[in-house]
């Protein structure tokens, strides 16, 4: 571990919107039958911030997400969003699954609405809808179903249909990861626009190192102490520079093989 | 009994094999499923007229055609025909309500599955003959007895097909309604029902073709109305020609009942595939 394990101090982004809220950890741990999983994860999440989890296949990066969600409760520890507790499903937070999940029988436009927040009235979720499906670029395509989009876009409509909800933590799980090296390069930049058009709290899990470097504020390596079975927040490091960074900062290629090297990859060979 | 309805539902999947182009147009496609019937006609008429058999094995297709007119002439074969078509479809109604009713119970709660799912399968393994005594008994010789049985014989496909569809919709897709705030009934409506749309009406196809065929046992073993009885008077009389004409109008019928229910199939998983 050759970088900065101590917590930074972060600064704020200067445009959070009020309904960006605070996630924190608090000792989680989870165990799936006696076999314990995640162990003592600490963190804390500030308002608007965009962290990226990265950890080697396994160690409980979904795990992690799905608690914070409330799809999945903690065997220790907890979860507080903006200081309570996550008891049950979150309807504070929004997910966008490694998969695209779309309900196949519904239109591009009807599986976006499925993310709107219960009660909100027609004409502001119609509009809200149009103006998303602008964002991600798929306003020309809103009468089809899934079946007749590409897997990009389907990933996108997923994406759109997180963002309906206006979410006080948007939660990604891998959202990019099933996308050509292309498509994830844009849909990275269209992800950038979104946050500073809508200032949210993000927590996106990946397994991209390049990714996490481009998008996040701060980078969370989860892992295996040696001799542990469980993983933990092993690494956390604050990406310096403000996005869109440079891809080829000298800075970011420094931390870019120390992280690799956390990943048990040999960053010389890549 | 219950593997002879696969038959009727080969028409499903369009003809989309390789080999030989085939038509595309609907036009040509009925064309070209007229073709066999229509060589069969030939081939029959050649047989009878030729005497390659006598007519007491096989009467000619004019001979059957002139029974047909025969028997409409003495206002028997509508009533034959309107009562088997009453009671296949009052039978195949109840037999599919409940099919679903009990298939989205059972399909649905863990509870119900455990309570009911046992009972039902040890009801389905009864040969569906094996009833008819004891309909019979419990509810003499009239149309309460042939409509449970042909009930019975569309419940099973519609509750099977209803509660192994609710068990498999995809997992990922309810979780992914659940994480967007539905549940219960919500979750219900809005992910689990239409996503077992498609396997609903398949059910209902082979239900309707199990009706068909426990009309047909129904009448067969007690009636004094209806095809099935049409087949064992003629087999009493000696009248081949009326034997033939019921299976004729058995096969023309429950085809059409299919191709009705076939084309609302094939609008479900249009629209909720
Ligand atoms: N419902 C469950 N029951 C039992 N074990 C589970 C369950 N969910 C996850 N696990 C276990 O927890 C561990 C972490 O799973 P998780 O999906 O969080 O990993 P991940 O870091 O997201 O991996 P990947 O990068 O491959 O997506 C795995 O070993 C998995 O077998
Ligand atoms: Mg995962």
């Amino acid at each position: 571990m050759t970088s900065t394990l101590d917590h930074p101090t972060f600064v704020a982004p200067t445009s959070v919107s009020s309904n960006a809220l605070r996630v924190t950890f608090q000792g989680v741990g989870r165990s799936f039958g006696g076999r314990e999983v995640l162990h003592d994860v600490d963190l804390e999440v500030t308002p608007g911030e965009v962290v990226a989890i990265l950890g080697p296949s396994g160690c409980g990066k979904s795990t992690l997400l799905r608690s914070v969600s409330g799809l999945d409760q903690p065997s220790a520890g907890q979860v507080l969003i903006d200081g309570t507790a996550v008891n049950g499903l979150d309807t504070r937070c929004a997910v966008a699954f490694q998969e695209p999940r779309l309900l196949p029988w519904k239109s591009v436009t009807n599986n976006v609405s499925l993310g709107l927040p219960a009660g909100t009235d027609r004409t502001t979720g119609a509009a809200r809808i149009a103006e998303l499906l602008e964002l991600v670029e798929l306003d020309a395509y809103s009468d089809l179903r899934p079946r007749e989009i590409s897997g990009g876009m389907a990933q996108r409509v997923s994406l759109a249909r997180a963002l309906a909800r206006r979410p006080g933590v948007l939660l990604l799980d891998e959202p990019f990861g099933a996308l050509d090296a292309l498509t994830r390069l844009k849909m990275q930049d269209l992800l950038l626009d979104i946050h500073s058009a809508y200032p949210t709290t993000v927590l996106l899990v990946t397994h991209d190192v390049d990714e996490a470097l481009q998008l996040a504020d701060r980078i969370v390596v989860l892992g295996r102490p040696d001799g542990a079975t469980a993983a933990t927040v092993t690494q956390l490091l604050t990406v310096p520079g403000s996005r869109p960074r440079n891809r080829n900062d000298e800075s970011l290629g420094r931390m870019r093989s120390s992280l690799l090297a956390s990943l048990g990859v040999d960053a010389h060979r890549h | 009994m219950s593997a002879d309805f696969s038959l009727n539902t080969k028409e499903t999947t369009p003809a989309s094999a390789s080999g030989p182009r085939i038509p595309g147009s609907t036009l040509g496609r009925i064309g070209l499923g007229a073709l066999v019937p229509l060589l069969v006609l030939v081939l029959w008429q050649s047989a009878t007229s030729l005497g390659w058999v006598t007519s007491a094995q096989l009467p000619s297709p004019t001979s059957v055609y002139s029974a047909a007119v025969d028997l409409i002439g003495r206002g028997e074969l509508g009533t034959h025909i309107g009562i088997s078509t009453q009671r296949v479809l009052v039978g195949f109604a109840i037999g599919a309500v409940l099919g679903l009713g009990f298939g989205a119970l059972v399909g649905l709660s863990r509870l119900a599955d455990a309570l009911l799912g046992p009972t039902i399968g040890a009801i389905r393994a009864v040969p569906s003959l094996a009833w008819v005594p004891l309909l019979i008994l419990w509810m003499k010789i009239g149309e309460d007895s042939k409509i449970t049985l042909i009930a019975i014989g569309a419940f099973f496909p519609v509750f099977t097909t209803v509660y192994l569809a609710l068990r498999h919709v995809d997992k990922n897709l309810i979780e992914a309604g659940r994480a967007f705030g539905l549940k219960g009934i919500k979750l219900l409506t809005t992910i689990q029902l239409p996503a077992v749309v498609p396997a609903i009406f398949s059910g209902l196809r082979l239900a309707l073709a199990q009706a068909w065929l426990f009309l047909v046992a129904a009448e067969l073993i007690a009636s004094s109305m209806g095809l099935g009885f049409l087949l064992t008077d003629s087999q009493n009389n000696g009248r081949i020609d009326r034997l033939i004409l019921a299976i004729i109008l058995l096969a023309v019928i429950g085809k059409a009942t299919d191709a009705l229910v076939g084309l609302a199939e094939r609008w479900a998983v249009r629209r909720w595939a």
